[in-house]
């Protein structure tokens, strides 16, 4: 890390001066000539058919320009291509409250509005299916008939690894409990906004708050059935997105859909209550789980039986269903594994991907089962723990190919640096201390669109100025992948951070990338960006080998050793761009502070020089980076869930006040051990783990969407409370290392996989204050309360 | 960004649009504005300042606030109309030209900013904090911070950042008040 100009020092964001200074342009700040403005009708029906949709009066409002209805789209999407559910606006039934069916462009937002009260629906109101359990029986009108099946079931995954059954019948212990968790939403502080501009041939170009500008230009061509290269999307500055704006959605193809018909310039936003209504966040679930622990081997089998609420549409839910059981097979080794995991439709805003996807509600079962062995053991929560802990380069149970772990030591870190033996089970009634791992995907091996190309492309030039440029697909969305895009070419090229410029999100300028979420980015655009530096890096050396009448460098693309398990097991996939070990290289130059330096000599040129000789022959200089993970994982349906290149680790340990008269839990401190690898940005991963404990700590306490009837009925910022700083515990983050060699200069990601954990942690730590398991999230006060006089009574 | 156009058809009241005249980051700007225009969307849509965030509508989130005479406050929840003759300050007038305040300086250096979306609500009333409360307690940061709401960050960055702040101005450097 030493060696390291830039990687590894904590870098404010690049843009952190526009932001702090109220210049950033989020997508509603971006002045389009003349725009319309774009509202939409939506359901106040969570079931129903629609009769008739009847515009004549709001057509005929002066001032209104156009109005679509579900007639106006005939193709549904969805993000995942296996699951295309969604239309862009309900055709001839909506399925849940909020759903669009009309919207009308008029020339004031005022009109727009007054128009939408003109416009008449004819509903005739069915049978609403809300109860997930109902879902998974027989009904006359499945919410979606196209999947053949007389129930409302989505998706269904059965998995079995190893034999759970010989697994529990050998334990000394085993442990069962039923889990149920509320659904949660993302609450980013920027609400949804989309604004398109047409131009004299037609051609769109869609400014949108989305993390996922590519997916969004293809749905958008389906559904708009018009060729790909008529749009243009571009992620403008985007205020948060924590899984909830990795979909492209309806408002996105209805403001398209109004540019078209209009021949205008389209604005839209939404308001709080529709960020709300719209959701897509974390499952309601219920979930049984059963786990074996034997003190000599450790965890001998999980068995877990999970149903999952997805709301009227499937969003990413077939990979959250996945991963509801698949991410159970870490961070501990575990042999036996079987699980049923079911995802049903029903009549409520859809669920779909956010931070920590998948896998945070069995986290939260499987840590809170554990610890209820371990205790049943007789073994030390923390230390029974860190004998579990995957070892480096394994295998998992369906073959998650394991390499760098660094939370061993990383836990044993946190136990001193808490005080962990002079606390746990010591501490005064009201006060406990509590433990909880997990493990994240750094990004996914397997592409959503099935196809050979690579999952992050950049793009790299430099001018004649000196200027270097990243051109990249990815999005910022807040995480700070743009300040590690310019990190990592300025760490490879020797220069300042100040002369690298990004060219980011804009499908027109930039080459692909994937998205923002998986936690992909820092490991696969980052990867991509340093990949390409290093191509650059090799013009500059030719160029400063002739400046220097040096003889050309040979460079040499090495074979990889026979036995190299970070390539893969099935599949070595040295690919044209290894380029070089990871995270070193070593070319025999040193470019830094200007200079272009031969090691051997100690002979240098100034770098403008290098770059000058460079652009003397092509005048252009130019260079490509991509990322594209090893093949990996088993050849059976379903053994892509959950493959991903590395994996990072966490371990929170947690200390909690518990007031037994009112049952509100306080978190005093959180400890925390995030395996990220190296950290490239040690302010961003602060940040990162920090958000997370928020998230999790709001999942944990008090956040839950309340439905009545099918009606959101919290739908604002005042009745769906997150925590404040009053409720954010002090963090203490025990540095983690590994040896991973994978990422870019050895990182992996930061982003997700540190919220899980927090909340069993919290959890186990309640029951360390005051003896109760809690096996209902959020663990509100009233459930505490009912808990302890539980308890009390017994 | 004109939401209100004076050429557009009578029924929606335009026609009670006059000329509005606010002080906003010392300087006297007018606009055309219907009378329920609020603050926030004068600012915006009229004036282009659009470091003032709409994140609710509702006076819920805060990242809208900014200064009326000192005072922090929604500007979603204030019609423009009520705060003629106001002095307006933005985040667009909390720095110096290029020098930024003490709290913006240390929202940066100190890791504070992550999405950006609610920093503007978090500077200005971190700078009005800073006015009245050179040398705030952590209670008193904390209730200053949760005006606004930020989900990104967990607050932590952010707190420090006032903490990092009110050492900087105890140390004698920057100055509280600049504009």
């Amino acid at each position: 890390m030493s060696g390291y100009n830039i990687v590894g020092k904590p870098t404010p964001q690049i843009d952190s001066r526009d932001k702090v200074m109220g210049r950033a342009r989020f997508t509603d700040d971006i002045p389009l000539h003349n725009p319309l403005h774009a509202a939409i009708l939506r359901s106040p029906f969570a079931s129903a058919r629609i009769l008739k949709v009847d515009t004549s009066r709001a057509a005929a409002l002066p001032g209104v320009r156009g109005i679509v209805t579900g007639a106006d789209f005939r193709r549904t999407f969805g993000v995942l291509v296996i699951s295309k559910d969604e239309p862009a606006m309900a055709g001839n039934r909506v399925r849940y409250i909020g759903e669009p069916v009309a919207a009308v462009a008029a020339e004031t937002a005022e009109i727009a509005a007054a128009a939408l009260a003109l416009i008449e629906v004819s509903y005739e109101p069915t049978e609403a299916c809300l109860d997930p359990r109902v879902a998974l029986k027989p009904v006359a009108e499945p919410l979606h008939p196209g999947l053949g099946r007389d129930n409302n079931l989505h998706k269904r995954v059965e998995q079995c690894y190893g034999d759970p059954d010989a697994g529990f019948a050998a334990s000394p212990v085993v442990v069962e409990k039923r889990f149920s968790f509320a659904s949660v939403t993302h609450a980013f502080t920027e609400p949804h906004a989309t604004q398109v501009a047409i131009d004299g041939r037609g051609n769109l170009t869609v400014y949108s708050a989305t993390q996922v500008p590519h997916y969004l230009h293809m749905a958008m061509a389906e559904v708009l059935e018009i060729p790909e290269h008529r749009i243009r999307v571009i992620k403008p500055h985007l205020g948060g997105g924590f899984g909830g704006k990795s979909d492209p959605f309806p408002h996105e193809m209805i403001a398209a859909r109004l540019a078209l018909q209009t021949n205008r310039n389209i604005r839209l936003r939404f308001s709080r209550e529709e960020v709300f209504i719209s959701h897509h966040g974390r499952h309601p679930t219920t979930l049984t789980m059963k786990l074996g622990y034997d003190p000599q081997q450790g965890i001998t089998g999980i068995d877990a039986d999970i149903l999952i609420d997805g709301g009227a549409y499937g969003s990413f839910g077939v990979v959250t269903t996945y991963y509801n059981g698949v991410l159970l097979q870490g961070p501990y080794r575990i042999e036996n594994l079987r699980f049923r995991s079911r995802r049903v439709y029903t009549n409520k805003p859809m669920c779909g991907a956010m931070r920590g996807h998948g896998g945070v509600n069995p986290r939260f079962a499987a840590e809170v089962l554990l610890d209820m062995a371990l205790v049943q053991a007789g073994v030390d929560p923390c230390q029974g723990r860190i004998d579990m802990i995957h070892r480096p380069n394994t295998l998992t149970a369906s073959e998650f190919r394991i390499t760098s772990v660094g939370l061993k030591a990383g836990l044993e870190e946190a136990m001193r640096r808490s005080g962990w033996n002079e606390k746990y089970g010591k501490l005064p009634y009201g006060k406990g201390i509590g433990v909880a791992c997990g493990f994240y995907i750094s990004g996914s091996a397997a592409h959503i669109h099935r196809n050979d190309r690579p999952s992050s492309t950049v793009r790299l030039t430099i001018e004649f100025d000196g200027m270097v440029t990243v051109y990249s697909g990815a999005a910022d969305i807040g995480q700070g992948i743009d300040t590690i895009l310019a990190m990592m070419a300025a760490e490879v090229l020797g220069v300042g951070l100040d002369q690298v410029k990004v060219v980011v999100a804009d499908t027109q300028l930039t080459p692909v990338d994937l998205g923002s979420y998986s936690s992909r980015v820092t490991f696969m655009a980052g990867n991509a960006s340093r990949n390409a530096a290093i191509r650059m890096r090799r013009l500059l050396v030719a160029a400063a080998c002739q400046l220097l009448e040096l003889p050309p460098p040979a460079w040499e693309k090495p074979e990889p050793p026979a036995d190299y398990f970070r390539q893969g097991r099935r599949s070595p996939d040295y690919s044209s761009d290894y380029l070089g070990p990871n995270p070193d290289y070593n070319d025999g130059f040193r470019l830094a502070n200007g200079q272009v330096t031969h090691l051997g000599s100690g002979r240098s040129v100034p770098y403008l020089d290098a770059v000058r000789r460079a652009l003397d022959g092509p005048g252009i200089l130019q260079t490509h980076g991509t990322y594209r993970s090893p093949k990996l994982g088993g050849n059976y349906k379903g053994a892509a869930a959950g493959l991903s290149p590395t994996y990072s680790f966490t371990a929170f340990i947690v200390e909690v006040t518990v007031d037994p008269e009112t049952g509100f839990v306080k978190v005093d401190k959180a400890t925390c051990a995030h395996d990220c690898g190296t950290m490239l940005n040690p302010l961003a991963v602060r940040g990162q783990i920090e958000g997370c404990i928020h998230m999790g700590l709001g999942q944990a306490l008090m956040e839950e969407i309340v439905h009545y009837d099918g009606a959101v009925q919290n739908a604002g910022f005042l009745e769906y409370k997150i925590p404040s700083a009053f409720e954010q515990p002090e963090v203490d983050l025990v540095p983690t290392p590994s040896d991973e060699t994978e990422g870019p200069f050895g990182a992996k990601e930061a982003g997700e996989g540190p919220l899980a954990p927090i909340i069993p942690a919290i959890a186990n730590a309640i029951h360390d204050a005051v003896g109760i398991r809690l096996t209902e999230v959020p663990m509100r006060p009233d459930r505490v309360l009912a808990a302890i006089r539980k308890a009390g009574a017994a | 960004m004109n939401t209100s156009n004076p050429a557009q058809p009578r029924e929606h009241g335009v026609n009670d649009a006059r000329v509005l005249a606010l002080r906003v980051n010392g300087v006297l700007q007018q606009a055309i504005a219907k009378p329920g225009t609020t603050l926030l969307e004068f600012l915006r849509e009229e004036l282009g300042l659009t470091g003032s965030k709409r994140g609710c509508d509702l006076g819920e989130c805060g990242c809208c606030s900014v200064l009326v005479d000192g005072r922090p406050m929604l500007a979603c929840l204030l019609l423009a109309a009520d705060v003629e003759g106001s002095e307006i300050r933005t985040i667009e007038g909390i720095a110096d030209g290029e020098v930024l305040h003490p709290l913006q300086q240390a929202m940066v250096d100190e890791g504070a900013i992550q999405c950006g979306f609610c920093t503007p609500g978090m500077v200005i009333n971190g700078v009005h904090l800073f006015e009245r409360t050179p040398t705030p307690t952590r209670d008193e940061i904390r209730t200053c911070i949760s005006a606004t709401v930020c989900r990104c960050t967990g607050y932590n960055r952010i707190e420090q950042a006032f903490v990092t702040t009110a050492a900087t101005l105890a140390a004698g450097g920057g100055k509280a008040g600049a504009q």
